[in-house]
């Protein structure tokens, strides 16, 4: 049960109805907390609003927004997925490598390969979480380790340069798709609109809520609890696949450590977008407006001149206050409902 | 053998602490220079913040819940001891002033998962973020290392000539305290009590928030000290240190047969599990492996320690199915 459809008032004007809705929309929160910050620190410093400044934070924030979108999906099914910044990390350096072996190779390869990888990746999660009916919290914290070793282990202190990488690789984190548009900025919107959609219209999407909102009567529902589970956890690896190769071609030199500590950035950026992590509620675009978030709250930062090192302590402060304002409108509705149900 | 006597042997917690026995007996024949007391006294200093932290974190693990932010609470009090030190305190004020500032931060996570009900793996994660980002604050990226010697010397030197470091006489009565109380106290039970079921507990008259938040308070104080054994451990208080031992932590935590769901586990198994982990990182280094290609170790144990025992329980329950069928049968 989604929570803006469990909110309906007992006897509303349609005036009342709409804006009761829209002020329970979690993401409007963001939406608003977005723009205050734009509004602030573009006051303080206009350089904020410039076109170079506008498209770093884009970029930067496209690849967090792919991985928001494949952890959004993990943790409305009640579940979670530290692994995805070892996966990026695999997948970059597998990626870089191979583009620098096979120049030739078009980018569409590069693509697939670091989707297939993180795909593979993503699999041994799920059939860990479903057949070995370990909690992924585990799982994924093991094979956070596991995967970062393996790439350690292959890589042996070497890193890609960017001048072993071949140049349509590497121009395409800056190209544009119709001159404006920046290829990376196009794939993550194609990402968090696709799964969104999914998520919402599809019949998947919602059984993925049911079984966040109760596993056990997913199962009873008849829903197919071990093939969605599995699907979950592949979209979730192959997009931190996708990621690592969007992060090769942007920064160009890949090493081991590429993606170390992301997987908190990611759900952070999934928390801050409203999505609970008891699962069953949220949106994917949310979390990709919390990547926003987060990344905007970065950038304004440094232009604001302020210490950097605020940055971390003011992302685990949002967290915080994401879960404690989750906490709010779920106390809000049970209240509400109650009373629906002393007037029946 | 009676019935009680073949499950204990056959638990997890013993398994762990043969394969400890074990891993340490072949490391010391084969591995050249493990069993040497030099490479003990390595051993235990690099098995001390983990082993200190994995204390509270049964306790806490065993009631049902997590705190992910201790490494960080680690970080933040090496922050502050390095900030206090240049401004000219003492080090005997500084020390207790990071383990209240350690279980000050505690309380904080304890509040927000007892106070407000808000779950704890989401709470610390954040908290992960924001005590590591005061850290930072506090400090900048620079360090502080001239804390007098008699301090640093002591943490990183040895009982008498022998190859007994000193800080084992800190974290052997507080791990002996910590066992104690879990297995020998009615509190120890009642935590066993809340993590299988908080709700029955609740209505068995245990004070399951206050005793959360305590845990929570506790688990930050420990992690304090960890702090500051680890900034004088390297002489260097700087706002990364312990950066990723959670993770580590949990990793030995859940490796010594503790349930991640709460309600199960012991402190020797979890003892052994960090024993374990440490001895197994340090052999593997002595061989020239490289230290993150032990990370694949570290993991697959990790899920191993889990997946294992389910797959145990699942062909027993196949054995006994089949047999209670050809039961019926006859």
């Amino acid at each position: 049960m989604s929570a803006a459809s469990a909110t309906a008032p007992p006897t509303p004007s349609p005036v009342k109805r709409i804006v009761g809705a829209l002020i329970r929309t979690r993401e409007l929160g963001i939406i608003l907390a977005l723009a205050a910050l734009i509004c602030y620190t573009a006051a303080g410093n206009p350089r904020f609003l410039s076109g170079q400044s506008v498209r770093d934070i884009l970029l930067n924030t496209a690849i967090l927004a792919v991985m928001a979108a494949g952890q959004a999906v993990v943790v409305i099914t009640r579940n979670i997925d530290l692994s995805v910044g070892s996966v990026l990390g695999l997948s970059a350096f597998a990626v870089a490598t191979m583009m620098s072996a096979n120049p030739g190779l078009p980018m569409i390869v590069a693509i697939l390969a670091g989707l297939a990888i993180g795909g593979v990746a993503g699999l041994i999660n799920g059939v860990l979480v479903r057949f070995g009916r370990v909690p992924a919290l585990v799982v994924t914290l093991g094979t956070l380790y596991i995967f970062r070793g393996v790439t350690y282990s292959w890589a042996g202190g070497q890193q890609v340069n960017a001048d072993e990488l071949p140049r349509h690789f590497l121009t395409f984190a800056n190209d544009s798709f119709l001159g404006f548009l920046p290829w990376l900025v196009l794939i993550a919107l194609i990402v968090v609109g696709g799964v969104s959609v999914m998520m919402r219209n599809y019949r998947v999407g919602r059984e993925l809520y049911a079984m966040g909102s109760s596993p056990q009567a997913a199962e009873l529902a008849g829903i197919r609890v071990a093939r969605n589970l599995l699907g979950v956890f592949v979209l979730s690896g192959a997009l931190a696949g996708l990621a690592g190769v969007l992060f090769a071609a942007r920064f160009g030199t890949v090493d081991a450590a590429a993606g170390t500590g992301l997987e908190l950035n990611v759900v952070a950026a999934v928390v801050v977008g409203g999505v609970a992590v008891f699962g069953g509620s949220g949106t994917v675009w949310g979390a990709g407006l919390g990547a926003l978030l987060l990344t905007v709250i970065g950038s304004a930062l440094a232009v604001l001149d302020i210490n950097q090192f605020w940055q971390q302590a003011i992302v685990g402060a949002l967290i915080i206050a994401a879960i404690c304002a989750d906490r709010l409108v779920a106390v809000r509705i049970a209240r509400a409902l109650r009373k629906k149900d002393s007037h029946v | 053998m009676s019935e009680r006597v073949r499950a204990r042997l056959a638990s997890w917690d013993s398994i762990i602490i043969l394969l400890t026995v074990a891993v340490l007996v072949v490391a010391s024949l084969t591995v050249s220079n493990f069993g040497t007391g030099r490479n003990f006294t390595f051993l235990v200093l690099d098995l001390m913040p983990i082993m200190l932290v994995a204390l509270p974190m049964t306790f806490i693990i065993v009631t049902g819940e997590i705190d992910l932010s201790v490494a960080s609470t680690l970080g933040l009090a090496s922050s502050i001891m390095g900030y206090l030190w240049n401004q000219g305190l003492s080090i005997e004020s500084i020390i207790p002033i990071c383990i209240v500032a350690g279980a000050l931060l505690g309380a904080l996570n304890g509040f927000l998962v007892t106070g407000l009900g808000l779950p704890s793996l989401a709470v610390t994660i954040g908290t992960l973020a924001l005590y590591r980002g005061l850290a930072f604050v506090v400090l900048g990226d620079g360090a502080v290392a001239d804390f007098p010697f008699n301090y640093t010397g002591w943490v990183t030197g040895t009982i008498g000539d022998g190859s007994v470091p000193n800080v084992l006489v800190l974290i052997v009565p507080l791990a002996v305290l910590f066992g104690v109380i879990l297995h020998a106290t009615p509190f120890g039970r009642s935590l066993y009590a809340i993590g299988a079921n908080a709700q029955a507990a609740h209505f068995s008259g245990i004070r399951v928030a206050r005793t959360k938040f305590w845990l929570y308070v506790v688990s930050g104080a420990v992690a304090g000290l960890a702090g500051v054994l680890w900034t004088l451990r390297y002489s260097s208080a700087r706002a990364d240190n312990g950066a990723g031992l959670e993770l580590a932590v949990v990793a030995a935590v859940l490796l010594g047969g503790v349930s991640i769901f709460g309600g199960k586990g012991s402190l020797p198994g979890v003892l052994a599990g960090v024993v374990l982990l440490a001895a197994l990182q340090n052999a593997l280094r002595l061989q020239d492996v490289s230290g993150q290609a032990l990370n694949v170790v570290t993991g697959a144990l990790l899920v191993l320690s889990v997946l294992l025992p389910n797959i145990a329980t699942s062909i027993r329950n196949t054995w006994q199915r089949r047999r209670l069928r050809r039961a019926a049968a006859v």
